[in-house]
């Protein structure tokens, strides 16, 4: 019996084989690492970014399709890429302090971050169910792994544990939804699942509705969507920080590349049908978020809800699915990845190895112990808030823009009104650093001076402060970006 | 034929939902082996001599083994100090469930639910060709790149096994505490 | 030839049976097994539709879900080794050190 072997069109995955190959050359490093700090690593993992995002960038306008249509490298998908290896990219600074503050010397770490990126970059680029359900597993697994690598502590421990129930409990519903669409369409291929519901009788096939419905209902848990989100706050407060800032930018804009990919080139001609469902979604997942959030004392679980009620901002644009909102969910994962890992370059900064500095009590008066790192927090949180000049209020206002455009008021109303009450918790923690006295119980010496959180810090100021004073580049390139997307249904 | 579909179909519902109402973890693990395995018969009756096979070396072999052995590795015996009670998730659990079943058999039952055009891999061809050797060659063909990166997956669960699971060293930062 | 209905709702009832377990039950490990139970169900179903319309698709991805199945058992059996080490317990109501 002779086949023809497929042509292996690697250029066409090239970043991820990137990720991927450089997190194995990760691995070997860590078994010639004696003893000593694992920062060496770090750098390799830096490097290795940096080119997976220049093979990203000197393919854009390409468009290739490799591997029999699996996966394609469409501007959309390293679009993505780009946005992935910032925030990794970030989450390795601040891991790299982090990491000797807490005791943590597993190399293996980067490798496994690297692996993960990897995963985002093949659930951005696959046309089919297959390969978005592959790279998810890599993603998810090893996130769950780095949910659990502070050992000897419980609460990573139980971070560890709920997230990998969570999410394979998702994994689950996920899988059924896939199954119920191969039955009704008999193809895993996102644009020929398109295709086939071109048919009109599709749309009385009850396979398909139920399809979309558990697919909804597993991406929902993965991106941590209300009432999906319960595990949310508990994995993150978990998780040791640097994980948590990752696992709140790099699997939530992942995730959504694949929804993108599987609603508008799959399912994109039921807009009509799932645009209620999120629109729903939407507004539960932002008021859910914004109001648990006031209630919180610990900061890395106030971040947790605030990041479930950025996702659902992310999921208003989604809802009108034009080349304007979907453009406004890629501008907005990008300042989302800046402020948001600022913040926790802050919080990481500040910590000590005994005392992790979480609660809102430890910044009292820390506007003035150091007020850079005052200053950087206060522009973090106005960004987070939507205050003119910050990249935050562009990237709203851009997806509020679009959801008005389309005639969904409402949604825009519960989204400017859930802006509001954001400014109450985001502004607490302004207040704080600025207007109380220190106590013995606070901050009160100057954070000890960190060269790779100093780049961290000032790269992603400068990221939030560039997209809002400058915003039209990335804007336009995002439209654009996600026009090789709408053009296909 | 059919029969023996009922028959183990039945047998696998039956070992199957011991996961409800079994205390010990271990008849648990065991009964679900007997559902895999009957499972696996069945995927026998529907032309997937291939799978068949795999689900019963891996899945009731390697992984239910797997979880045999951290069972007794860990002696849990948590579930007798806590009896079971009906309390609110678990009422919401069974409401839940109960939904999704009648849902799903609706659905299945339902005549409008039509499945997709007919591919062109029917029974008979498959006995001409060999499911193994179909699917070996769809796995270097078509399905390459999925095939080469689940192998990165594989990886990764190695790491997260040594990394998560090893004996702790004394003298590691905050490990040897 | 079997009827798709009749292996569709043995698949329905072998995942509603998984879902309520995740849920009802509080041991981890039992929990976990409610999972595999609902992959199986899955695997069921691809199954079923594959040899239903004559396709192999199907049958392909049910080996990548086996592959994912056991490296998720791999890494999350390893969770709860580590779990219980540390705090000598499985039981989902007693591992509350952050609120559930």
């Amino acid at each position: 019996m002779t086949f023809q072997l497929t042509q292996i069109d690697f250029q066409t995955i090239l970043p991820s084989m990137i990720m991927f190959g450089m997190g194995m050359v990760v691995l070997l490093l860590e078994t010639l690492r004696r003893s000593g700090s694992t920062t060496p690593l770090a750098v390799v993992s830096l490097l290795s970014l940096a080119a997976a995002g220049y093979a990203s960038a000197v393919q854009l306008g390409w468009g290739g399709q490799g591997f029999s249509g699996s996966v394609i490298a469409d501007d959309f998908s390293l679009a993505f890429n780009l946005v992935f290896v910032t925030a990794t990219a970030l989450v390795i600074l601040i891991s790299i302090p982090y990491l000797e503050k807490s005791g943590l010397k597993y190399g293996e770490y980067y490798a496994l971050l690297l692996f993960a990126t990897g995963g985002m970059m093949v659930m951005g680029s696959s046309l089919d169910l297959l390969m978005i359900f592959v790279g998810l597993e890599i993603l998810s697994i090893s996130s769950y792994i780095l949910c659990g690598m502070l050992r000897a502590d419980v609460r990573s421990n139980e971070s560890a544990m709920k997230y990998f129930l969570l999410g394979a409990f998702a994994t689950g519903f996920l899988l059924y939804g896939m199954v119920m669409i191969y039955g009704a369409t008999g193809t895993i291929h996102l644009r020929k699942i398109g295709a086939a519901l071109a048919q009109p009788e599709m749309y009385s096939n009850p396979y398909i509705w139920f399809g979309m419905g558990l697919l909804i209902v597993g991406f929902g848990f993965k991106l941590a969507l209300a009432p999906f989100h319960m595990w949310t706050p508990d994995v993150y407060e978990g998780a040791p920080t640097a994980v948590t800032a990752f696992l709140s930018v790099g699997p939530k804009a992942a995730g959504f590349a694949a929804l993108i990919r599987v609603m508008i080139e799959g399912l994109g001609r039921m807009h009509n049908e799932w645009d209620m469902v999120f629109w729903v979604l939407a507004a539960l997942t932002m008021t859910l978020g914004n109001v648990v959030a006031i209630q919180q004392n610990n900061i890395k679980r106030m971040l947790a809800y605030s990041s479930i009620a950025h996702a659902g901002y992310i999921l208003a644009a989604l809802v009108v699915a034009t080349e304007e909102g979907l453009g406004a969910i890629l501008f907005y994962s990008l300042v989302y990845v800046f402020m948001n890992i600022g913040v926790f370059a802050i919080l990481i900064l500040a910590a000590t190895p005994k005392n992790e500095r979480l609660t809102f009590d430890d910044y009292k008066g820390f506007g003035y112990v150091s007020p850079l790192l005052g200053l950087a927090m206060f522009v973090f949180m106005l960004s987070m808030m939507g205050i003119p000049l910050t990249g935050g209020f562009v990237g709203k206002f851009q997806i509020f823009k679009a959801v008005v455009d389309q005639g969904y008021i409402w949604l825009a109303i519960v989204g400017v009104l859930n802006s509001v009450v954001s400014v109450y918790y985001y502004l607490r923690i302004v207040v704080v650093m600025y207007m109380q006295p220190q106590d013995s119980k606070s901050i009160n010496e100057k954070p000890a001076f960190s060269l790779p959180l100093a780049v961290a810090i000032t790269a992603s100021l400068a990221g939030v402060v560039f997209l809002g004073i400058l915003p039209a580049g990335w804007m336009e390139f995002s439209s654009h970006s996600v026009s090789v997307l709408v053009a296909s249904f | 034929m059919n029969i023996l579909f009922y028959l183990f179909a039945v047998l696998a519902v039956l070992g199957a939902s011991s996961v409800l109402y079994m205390r010990n973890p271990v008849y648990c693990t065991l009964s679900l082996v007997g559902a895999f395995f009957s499972l696996g018969v069945i995927y026998v009756l529907l032309n997937s001599e291939f799978i068949a096979t795999v689900q019963v070396l891996v899945y009731a072999g390697a992984i239910m083994v797997l979880f045999l052995f951290v069972i007794m590795l860990l002696n849990v015996e948590t579930e007798k100090r806590f009896p079971f009670r009906w309390r609110p998730p678990q009422v919401i659990g069974a409401v839940l469930a109960g939904v999704i079943f009648v849902q799903l058999v609706g659905l299945f039952a339902n005549p409008r639910s039509q499945t997709g055009p007919l591919a062109d891999y029917p029974a008979d061809r498959l006995a001409r060709e060999g499911t193994v050797e179909t699917i070996g060659q769809l796995l270097f063909t078509d399905y390459v790149l999925p095939f080469e990166v689940i192998s990165v997956l594989l990886l990764v669960a190695i790491i997260g096994a040594v990394v998560l699971a090893k004996r702790r060293v004394k003298n590691e930062g905050t490990e040897g505490q | 030839m079997i009827p798709i209905d009749h292996i569709m709702i043995l698949s329905a009832i072998l995942f509603a049976i998984g879902v309520a377990g995740v849920i009802i039950r509080r041991n981890a490990i039992i929990v976990f097994l409610s999972i595999e139970l609902m992959l199986n169900a899955v695997n069921l179903g691809f199954i079923g539709f594959a040899t239903h319309m004559h396709s192999m698709v199907g049958v392909l991805f049910v080996f990548f879900v086996l592959v994912v199945a056991a490296a998720e058992a791999v890494v999350g059996l390893a969770i709860m080794l580590e779990i219980f080490r540390n705090k000598e317990t499985l039981n989902l109501d007693e591992i509350n050190l952050l609120k559930w």
